[in-house]
């Protein structure tokens, strides 16, 4: 890691200097040593004080593009393999201007959940040491070695790809793990087998969790009205509900269908949830919807392709043909 | 099995398309065919004018069932509209379904201007279908009811 850290500070400090950019978007640490945030850097003392990649660097940085393009010259960001996907969306509905932007693509083993490793009972994180599938994290307690596949980011442990759909240039040193795309949809498949009655009590335990911090829709890259209906009093799901029910589903029906089929599955809002909602298994049963009743589809691979729902063909199937009746 | 509560009346909303079901709609009551006085509705250019959002509004305010009609695909007096409304009808119904809400509150029906006996079999057998459910509590709204 400390590797590629070095390269991307090189290559950073290269392109600002020959002049190709005038920023860089990255990575500073936080408070602590897990809660590293997106950036930006003007000149080449800043990149070499504070520019730090890390496995705690999860955070998508395409959404920070959109509000970077009202800002003049050409901007360097680093994208790991699946937030080109989410650049790539964005490209397509016009939020981003490619010629603005000289994209890195790094290399990613998989990012780290400081949850998961606060729940193997180590506190006070202060450093990593990565070696292949075994992590050692420092702490102020000492070092504990733990399972790479045990400590990772839901979103990581689910990685859809490996391949950067998007880049000017690649840094990648060592070689990334395979990923499974398909393996994403097995919980949602769990749940369809489910009863309607036990849905109903699975999605009323995890959604009346909601707060509305509406981190969710902040982070997504998807989201990027800069009116959004949520903050619209009329709405009537501008706010949490004054009342310990179950208000707070509608929030999430209307979130995620605003992203069906825009949403690639990038797993940030799950990431940023503060109650651990499984947000993704609300949007991945629309891209497993999309895939079984529309033809595989799978936002942000290009730039082209029609949206699912800006398509049609005469012979589509029936709304709730395919549902079981009955609770 | 719910006992079914004769004096409970159900509300449902309609949204039907201008060019054909709300026609049908026309001609079903100028062809003295009955259809309950629950079902309200509400008339919208063409079936694609229906954004999710009305559906979940209508159950937000109260609806105990909420029905789409529009002109039978291929028939959309702006050619494609309903095929569009289709697909997001699909989603939206499949996704209510994965959170647990009753199938049976959620329907989408082609119905031309033609078609008054349709009109009314339809909204007649929808209303049925509510009634046995009974009131619409798991999408309901405390924020939204009066
Ligand atoms: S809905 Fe979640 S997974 Fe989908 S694009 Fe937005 S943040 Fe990413
Ligand atoms: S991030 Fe989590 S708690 Fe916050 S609004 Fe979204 S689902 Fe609710
Ligand atoms: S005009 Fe009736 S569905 Fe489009």
């Amino acid at each position: 890691m400390q590797r590629i850290e070095n390269l991307m500070k090189a290559k950073a400090i290269e392109l600002l200097e020959n002049g190709t950019v005038n920023r860089v978007l990255g990575w500073t640490a936080g408070d602590f040593y897990y809660d590293n945030t997106p950036a930006i850097f003007n000149s080449k003392e800043e990149i070499e004080k504070s520019f730090v990649y890390n496995s705690f660097c999860g955070a998508n940085l395409s959404k920070y593009l959109v509000k970077e393009r009202k800002n003049e010259g050409k901007i360097l960001v680093f994208l790991k393999p699946c937030d080109t996907y989410s650049f790539n969306q964005l490209v397509k509905e016009h939020r981003v201007n490619k010629d603005n932007i000289y994209i890195v693509g790094i290399e990613c083993q998989g990012h780290l959940s400081i949850e998961a490793i606060k729940a193997k009972g180590i506190d006070g994180v202060v450093g990593l040491e990565e070696n292949g599938e075994e992590v050692t994290v420092k702490s102020i307690y000492g070092d504990k070695t733990v399972v790479r596949g045990e400590v990772m980011l839901e979103k990581c442990l689910s990685c859809k790809s490996k391949k950067h759909v998007a880049y000017d240039e690649l840094i990648i040193v060592n070689e990334m793990p395979e990923a499974d795309s398909m393996k994403r949809f097995s919980k949602v498949a769990e749940l369809e087998a489910m009863t309607a009655d036990e849905r109903f009590a699975f999605w009323k335990s995890e959604l009346s969790k909601c707060i509305r911090c509406n981190a969710c829709r902040n982070v997504c890259p998807a989201c990027t009205c800069t009116k959004c209906v949520f903050d619209n009093p009329e709405s009537g799901v501008d706010a949490k509900a004054n009342a310990d029910k179950f208000e707070e589903k509608l929030f999430h029906i209307i979130r995620s269908f605003h992203v069906t089929g825009r949403c690639t599955d990038c797993g940030e809002c799950s990431r940023v949830c503060p109650q651990n909602i499984p947000l993704h298994l609300i949007n991945r049963k629309y891209i497993k919807d999309i895939n079984e009743f529309y033809g595989e589809y799978q936002a942000g691979a290009d730039t082209e392709s029609k949206a699912p729902l800006t398509a049609f063909t005469t012979s589509d199937i029936e709304p709730g043909s395919n549902l079981k009746e009955g609770k | 099995m719910q006992e079914i509560n004769k004096e409970y009346q159900p509300l449902i909303v309609a949204f039907c398309c201008n060019w054909c079901s709300y026609a049908g709609a026309d001609l079903a009551g100028s062809s003295r065919l009955s259809y309950p006085a629950n079902v309200k509705i509400i008339r919208v250019p063409c079936s694609c004018r229906v954004n999710p959002m009305f559906i979940l509004k209508a159950f937000q305010r109260g609806a105990d069932g909420v029905i789409m009609c529009g002109c039978h695909p291929g028939d959309c007096h702006y050619t494609t509209g309903n095929y569009y409304a289709r697909r997001r009808m699909t989603l939206l119904f499949d996704m209510l379904d994965y959170l647990g809400i009753e199938k049976e509150r959620t329907r989408v029906e082609w119905v031309s201007a033609a078609e008054g006996v349709k009109f009314s079999n339809v909204m007649n057998e929808f209303a049925a279908k509510i009634c046995e459910l009974g009131e619409n509590k798991r999408l309901e709204d405390l924020r939204c009811k009066e």
